[in-house]
């Protein structure tokens, strides 16, 4: 390849090229105008059939289907929805569910990951077989097959509606799910919600003033502490400014179904639990090699620094394996992402299953398939950039 | 005086009894902190709370092979009676009862590929025509038609050959087209590279799901009218295309491996792009990129399960139909379990493969 370049610019140094196939210069052009040709021949023959197929059975193409009534129902949604809406809502309904479960899962599935590559390289040896146990079986296992068994131990294991489990007053399990009652709706939570984002950004003026004075002056802040209490006492503070209400919203049975409490539905367990089960045991070898990856040396030459462990840990250790974790640790999250459109295959309605009930009603095969593809894009390319913008940040600064 | 000089040596002193043999490894390996002592003593207390409820339901109250689902729902323990019943149907699908030996031998040529391709001294010219003879043995078996076989139509494979073909066919088909991307995305020319780089990030950057969507319901427009591809050719196009992406990126870990040292001392030797490509560049960037590629063939065979949802039945959507019979209902457990296990056999084995393949090349490349 780099031969390529050279003899190109040989050819330009010469003067012009010559048209025949032994010119370097020629044969590059000609072989790209080759191949684009046969790209746009192909793509040209199968638009043109597609056309005529689609004259044929007379679906007119376009997203004017999307301001149409979807009229179909949807089990769960993080916003007001009801069949009356149009597709375009539905469809919103779809992403946002699919968002829930992506950032619940990737989440928890980096604190389990966590967890289980540490223990495997624990000097307890029960603890760092059973890790390795864990890791080999489930890595090991189709993911649609490890969802199809935690919903099917919800729907075919738990009892019915009518013979709910109820471990604590108020908590019912049932073949519909967890139903957990919820404090009832009030004014307050809306401003513990502002408060606790006040805190946040009261933490990061804080934390950035006291490394500021670190670097400064050698003196250490309490930073953990102060963190912590912020983020709960702002909010506790609204909470009793607020007169601390205590009314709850419980669920109650009433007719095939409880009424009222939050849900957890069988769907929504199974591709959470499913997803951070399968991903946590990837994210578990990538966090395993990213420490092993960190010469013992460091933390040899960490505790000859005086370090304690802690800070060794933190300060010496951990910057130096995040650098080998984090890209790894992407590529897990974008397949994470793109696992809960398995979603599907258990009715979960996240974007895949709406856009497919969405496709099966309107016969908008094309558009529905281009905007599952455009979605999903937007996503990884979301993650993409945070993850690329946190590797920058944690890089390794040379000189 | 003499008396008091030893000769020959001193026999050894035993060691302390605590430093060698079962009770130092206990100390050392699980009782050798407080909180490791803690922890230990915690999951001996777990896995003995959960161990003898596991072995009593899989073995101790089981019911045998020719029990009855009313016996098995009373019993209460596992009911390897669903799995002697199902098992052709799981294994095989709805091919037809009589001519299933011809599927079974289709798995037993499909592991015996697998596993002379494993072996390093396997590694000749004859061996793809050894994997063009045996996909020429699957074809006439499972289609049938000749030789005095009759003629199965291709709705009515399933089970585990559907699994192996669509995850090997389409490994074997998507290989030299991912070179090629490999290729491309390596390329100096721009259009071939930017047309690589687009195929490769689009199609790993969505859900293989969507593909099949696509295969499945935009292939039939595609194409000119009168003419139509079955579901099974559109998912295995799905699947070509899925791997196609994923092994190029393999690949090209391996091209990048390659000191540009390489080619320019090709390139002083007069060989053109092809022959330097084929000669001196590729059988070296592939012997790097084989454990990658295994990664890739684990996850890939892993997403064959895929297709039920576009309704084709493999091993994950027989075992799904066997637990709708209605006789039947509930014995998810049993039948997860199973083909689970014929899963992890697979995979696991082939991960295995994968580290010591690694460990080989690499002690290639040290000497």
């Amino acid at each position: 390849m780099a031969s390529e370049t050279r003899d190109t610019r040989r050819g330009a140094a010469q003067g012009g090229m010559s048209f025949s196939l032994s010119d370097p210069t020629f044969r590059a052009i000609f072989y790209q105008i080759l191949v684009v040709g046969i790209v746009v021949a192909v793509g040209w023959y199968l638009i043109a059939n597609t056309l005529d197929n689609l004259s044929r059975r007379s679906i007119a193409t376009g997203f004017g289907f999307l301001e149409r009534e979807a009229s179909f129902g949807i089990g769960e949604s993080l916003i007001d929805y009801s069949p009356r809406d149009t597709y375009g809502r539905a469809f919103l309904v779809g992403v946002l569910n699919t968002l829930k479960v992506s950032i619940l899962g990737i989440v928890l599935a980096t604190v389990l990951g966590t967890v289980i590559g540490i223990a495997r390289l624990s000097s307890n040896w029960l603890i760092a077989k059973l890790a390795s146990v864990y890791v080999e079986i489930i890595r090991n296992i189709p993911p649609l097959l490890q969802l199809f068994f935690w919903y099917a131990i919800v729907t075919e294991s738990m009892p019915p509606v009518r013979q709910a489990l109820n471990p604590i007053p108020g908590v019912f399990l049932s073949q519909r799910g967890l139903f957990v009652p919820v404090p009832a709706a009030d004014p307050v939570w809306k401003f513990m919600g502002i408060a606790l984002a006040l805190a946040v950004i009261v933490v990061i003026f804080v934390r950035r003033w006291a490394k500021d004075r670190q670097a400064r002056t050698g003196q250490p802040f309490p930073t953990g502490w102060t963190t912590l209490g912020l983020l709960i006492g702002f909010p506790l503070i609204a909470y009793i400014g607020g007169g601390m209400p205590t009314a709850l919203d419980v669920p109650e049975l009433a007719g095939f179904n409880f009424r009222g409490g939050a849900v957890v539905s069988p769907e929504f367990f199974a591709i959470l639990i499913g997803l951070t089960v399968y991903t946590a045991a990837f994210i578990a070898e990538v966090v395993r090699s990213g420490i092993l990856a960190v010469n013992w040396g460091q933390t040899e030459a960490a505790r000859a620094l005086g370090l304690p462990s802690t800070e060794t840990l933190r300060l010496v250790v951990l910057p130096q394996a995040l650098r080998v974790i984090v890209p790894p640790l992407t590529s897990q999250y974008l397949n994470l992402a793109k696992n809960s459109s398995l979603a599907l295959a258990i009715g979960y309605p996240d974007l895949v299953s709406i856009a497919n009930t969405t496709l099966n009603q309107t016969g908008q095969a094309i558009e529905g398939v281009a905007m599952i593809m455009g979605t999903y894009l937007t996503i990884s390319l979301g993650i993409s950039i945070f993850m690329n913008w946190y590797n920058k940040r944690i890089a390794l600064v040379e000189r | 005086m003499t008396e008091s000089v030893h000769t020959g040596s001193i026999p050894d002193e035993r060691p302390p009894a605590n430093t060698v043999g079962p009770v130092a490894w206990l100390r050392n390996n699980l009782f050798n902190t407080w909180y490791n002592a803690l922890l230990t003593i915690l999951i001996l207390y777990g896995l003995a709370r959960a161990i003898p409820p596991l072995l009593d339901w899989l073995i101790v109250h089981a019911n045998g092979f020719d029990t009855t689902p009313q016996e098995c729902r009373t019993n209460g323990g596992a009911c390897w009676a669903f799995v002697s019943e199902k098992l052709r149907f799981i294994l095989f699908g709805t091919f037809p009862y009589d001519e299933q030996w011809r599927p079974l031998l289709t798995i037993v040529i499909f592991i015996t590929l697998l596993l002379v391709s494993c072996d390093r001294r396997f590694w000749k010219w004859w061996l793809g025509l050894l994997w063009a003879a045996g996909f020429a043995a699957v074809a006439i078996l499972m289609w049938g038609g000749v030789l005095g076989l009759t003629y199965v139509e291709n709705t009515n494979w399933g089970g585990l050959p559907l699994t192996l073909i669509l995850s090997v066919i389409g490994l074997a088909v998507a290989f030299p087209a991912s070179i090629l991307l490999a290729l491309g995305r390596r390329s100096d020319m721009p259009a071939i590279k930017v047309m690589s780089v687009t195929y490769i990030e689009l199609i790993r950057g969505v859900p293989l799901i969507s593909l099949l969507f696509m295969a499945s319901v935009m292939f039939p427009l595609f194409l000119p009218t009168g003419v139509s591809i079955d579901k099974l050719l559109r998912a295995q196009i799905a699947f070509i295309m899925f791997a196609a992406a994923y092994m190029a990126e393999a690949i090209r870990g391996g091209l990048q491996a390659i000191p540009k040292g390489q080619y320019e001392a090709a390139d002083g030797l007069g060989l053109n792009y092809w022959q330097k490509m084929r000669k001196i560049i590729l059988p070296q960037a592939l012997a790097i990129a084989i454990p990658p590629l295994v990664n890739t063939f684990i996850s890939f065979f892993k997403d064959t399960s895929l297709v039920i949802i576009i309704g084709l039945y493999d091993l994950l959507g027989t075992a799904k139909a066997a637990l709708t019979d209605p006789a039947w209902r509930g014995f998810y457990r049993e039948a997860y379990l199973f083909i689970g296990v014929i899963y992890w056999v697979f995979c696991f084995y082939m991960s295995k493969y994968s580290q010591k393949l690694e460990r080989d090349l690499r002690r290639g490349h040290r000497r």
